[in-house]
């Protein structure tokens, strides 16, 4: 059974530009995405800064309209039965905010069990059985104000949950948050798997959606660049190789140059204080040192290193493929 | 009783944060007393003495109106820089009755500033609390500060859709004094000014609190007062849903 399904869905933000004489200017931030989510299935949504993850996520939860396009959330329309869909849908945002910071944890968790109709008699069991899921116990009565970042999102992972949703939305939970706290915040979204919940998770980071996900979707400037199981995404560049050149002062115009050497599929730049590193995916069987290295003549070249491509190598082939 | 468990919990929970809110606190206290003394330096220096607990009240209602104008006009823009007007409008229950009780916390409140004025008018200027219609005064004070509190819903629910629009909240301050005539009677005022002062709760209000207090009709008054704020109600049900739609649509529930 589907739960969620997007259909051709896009979102474009209208904003001005100048002082004076304003103009406005539409910026597209999905453009056309298409994906499906079965019944007890991890999601994930993976992409870059700006690549419209959270946009695609807050038209699911009916917090945007889309331009056009179609999403329905178990079987409802998420523009027509918003109200409908808020009630059996849970989400979490990363980051800080969104919480009530003067008031305790539990006071935060009674205001949103009241919002998601949870009776009076249930509530104090469920904020309980949250408090100790999220590993909050005993600290509830303190104000969130106090609160570390890792707490605040196991708080917010708490209030998401609160109400028992069918389906869990999470943008980004384990942003900000130290690997130990991340790694329990992951292995909390394991246990809603495991509870029978239908989860989507966007994030940047590969590993995460590795470790959690069923199925991937890898979104760059608003559109859905490669889509399958983590292990199918990294077959996709398996057979690659990775050649890393170390480099200093060079510019878009090279980069350009390089991009178009026959065998190449991405080249991305890390700056490193003074120095830049060209990470560039490599078809297999092609031994293009030496015609990267001519592109980069006369710009000092330190060293130069190929290497088997790793996880994250798949996601920038994709992520870099529209560039 | 679904309905009636969101309102009071908002309403608790509103009252619990402001209680934290040393500005808010500040603000709340202080100013009232400051308003009760230029009236009362006002008028007496004017030689009205008779007319001391007419300023009192004036002025304890202009204190119910700061503080109902500012807890609203603050109310969405806190929430929206908290990151909680979000949370608010993807809940189930309709927006408006999400922020009901915020905006009805915001004028309770401003009951303090009424009860402030006019025993500071009692302990520093002498003024006599003598009541010509005590439970008509018990009745119409609740019923003012309820209409404010809803009153305060609609400018609220511009504010879903304008980012700045608690900018706004400055400039209502003065005007609604002067045209609710919590100054001065608005007998004072050019007539063209009379519609704008009977369209606003507080213009009716202070009119049944000062009748309660020194005698006249109230039920007139009073009932207006319940007029308006149950139209302020149905308005603001209606705004909150437009405004919220069109939030969603231009996306400016979120500070970015």
């Amino acid at each position: 059974m589907l739960v969620i399904e997007a259909v051709d869905l896009r979102r474009t933000y209208r904003t001005t530009t100048g002082v004076i004489r304003r103009r406005p200017l539409d910026v597209e931030a999905v453009r056309g995405v298409s994906f499906a989510v079965e019944q007890g299935e991890l999601f994930g949504l993976l992409g870059p800064n700006g690549a419209g993850k959270t946009t695609t996520i807050k038209m699911l939860i009916t917090l945007l309209l889309p331009t056009s396009g179609d999403a329905r959330v178990l079987g409802m329309d998420v523009v027509s039965q918003a109200r409908d869909v808020r009630k059996r849908i849970g989400y979490v945002f990363g980051g800080d905010r969104g919480l009530y910071e003067r008031l305790s944890a539990r006071d935060n968790l009674r205001y949103f069990a009241e919002l998601y109709g949870v009776s009076g008699k249930a509530q104090r069991t469920r904020i309980d059985e949250v408090l100790e899921l999220v590993g909050l116990k005993g600290r509830e009565q303190e104000r969130v104000e106090g609160y570390s970042r890792g707490m605040r999102q196991r708080l917010h992972i708490a209030r998401g949950i609160l109400h028992d949703p069918e389906v869990v939305f999470l943008d980004e939970p384990t942003i900000g948050v130290d690997p130990v706290g991340a790694r329990e915040l992951r292995q909390t979204i394991a246990d809603l798997i495991a509870a029978g919940k239908t989860v989507l998770l966007t994030t940047h980071y590969m590993f995460e959606a590795d470790a959690l996900c069923d199925r991937i979707a890898v979104i760059a400037k608003g559109e859905i660049v490669g889509e399958g199981t983590p292990a199918a995404l990294k077959a996709g560049v398996a057979e690659g190789r990775v050649t890393e050149i170390e480099v200093f002062g060079v510019d878009d115009g090279v980069l350009s140059r390089l991009r178009v050497v026959d065998g190449v599929r991405a080249v991305t730049v890390e700056e490193r204080d003074q120095k830049q590193l060209l990470v560039v995916q490599c078809a297999a069987d092609r031994e293009l040192t030496a015609p990267l290295l001519a592109q980069l003549d006369g710009f000092e070249v330190g060293r130069v290193t190929s290497r088997e491509p790793t996880l994250e190598d798949a996601y920038v082939a994709l992520v870099g493929a529209g560039d | 009783m679904r309905t009636l468990r969101v309102i009071a919990s908002g309403f608790r929970m509103n009252l619990k944060m402001l209680g934290t809110s040393s500005f808010f606190l500040l603000t709340s206290v202080v100013q009232p007393i400051i308003f009760a003394t230029v009236a009362f330096y006002m008028f007496r220096s004017g030689g009205r003495n008779g007319t001391l607990l007419y300023a009192s009240l004036g002025a304890g209602m202009m204190g119910v109106w700061s503080t109902t104008l500012f807890g609203s006009g603050g109310m969405i823009q806190w929430q929206r820089w908290q990151g909680t007007l979000e949370l608010g409008a993807a809940a189930p229950p309709a927006i408006a009755l999400i922020y009901l009780p915020f905006s009805l916390a915001n004028a309770f409140t401003g009951m303090y500033a009424m009860a402030a004025t006019l025993v500071w008018g009692r302990v520093v200027f002498g003024i006599p609390l003598h009541f010509a219609h005590p439970w008509l005064f018990a009745l119409s004070l609740p019923a003012t500060v309820i209409a404010l509190g809803l009153m305060g819903l609609v400018l609220a629910s511009t504010f879903i859709l304008y980012r700045h629009a608690n900018a706004l909240s400055n400039l209502l301050e003065y005007p609604v004094w002067i045209a609710s005539g919590l100054v001065f009677s608005t007998s004072l005022l050019p007539d063209w000014t009379r519609p704008i002062s009977w369209c606003l709760p507080p213009y009716w209000g202070v009119l049944a609190i000062r009748h309660a207090a020194l005698g006249g009709d109230v039920r007139g008054p009073l009932g207006m007062v319940l007029a308006l704020g149950l139209a302020s109600l149905a308005i603001s049900s209606v705004t909150f849903r437009w405004f919220e739609h069109a939030a969603r649509a231009r996306a400016t529930l979120s500070l970015t």
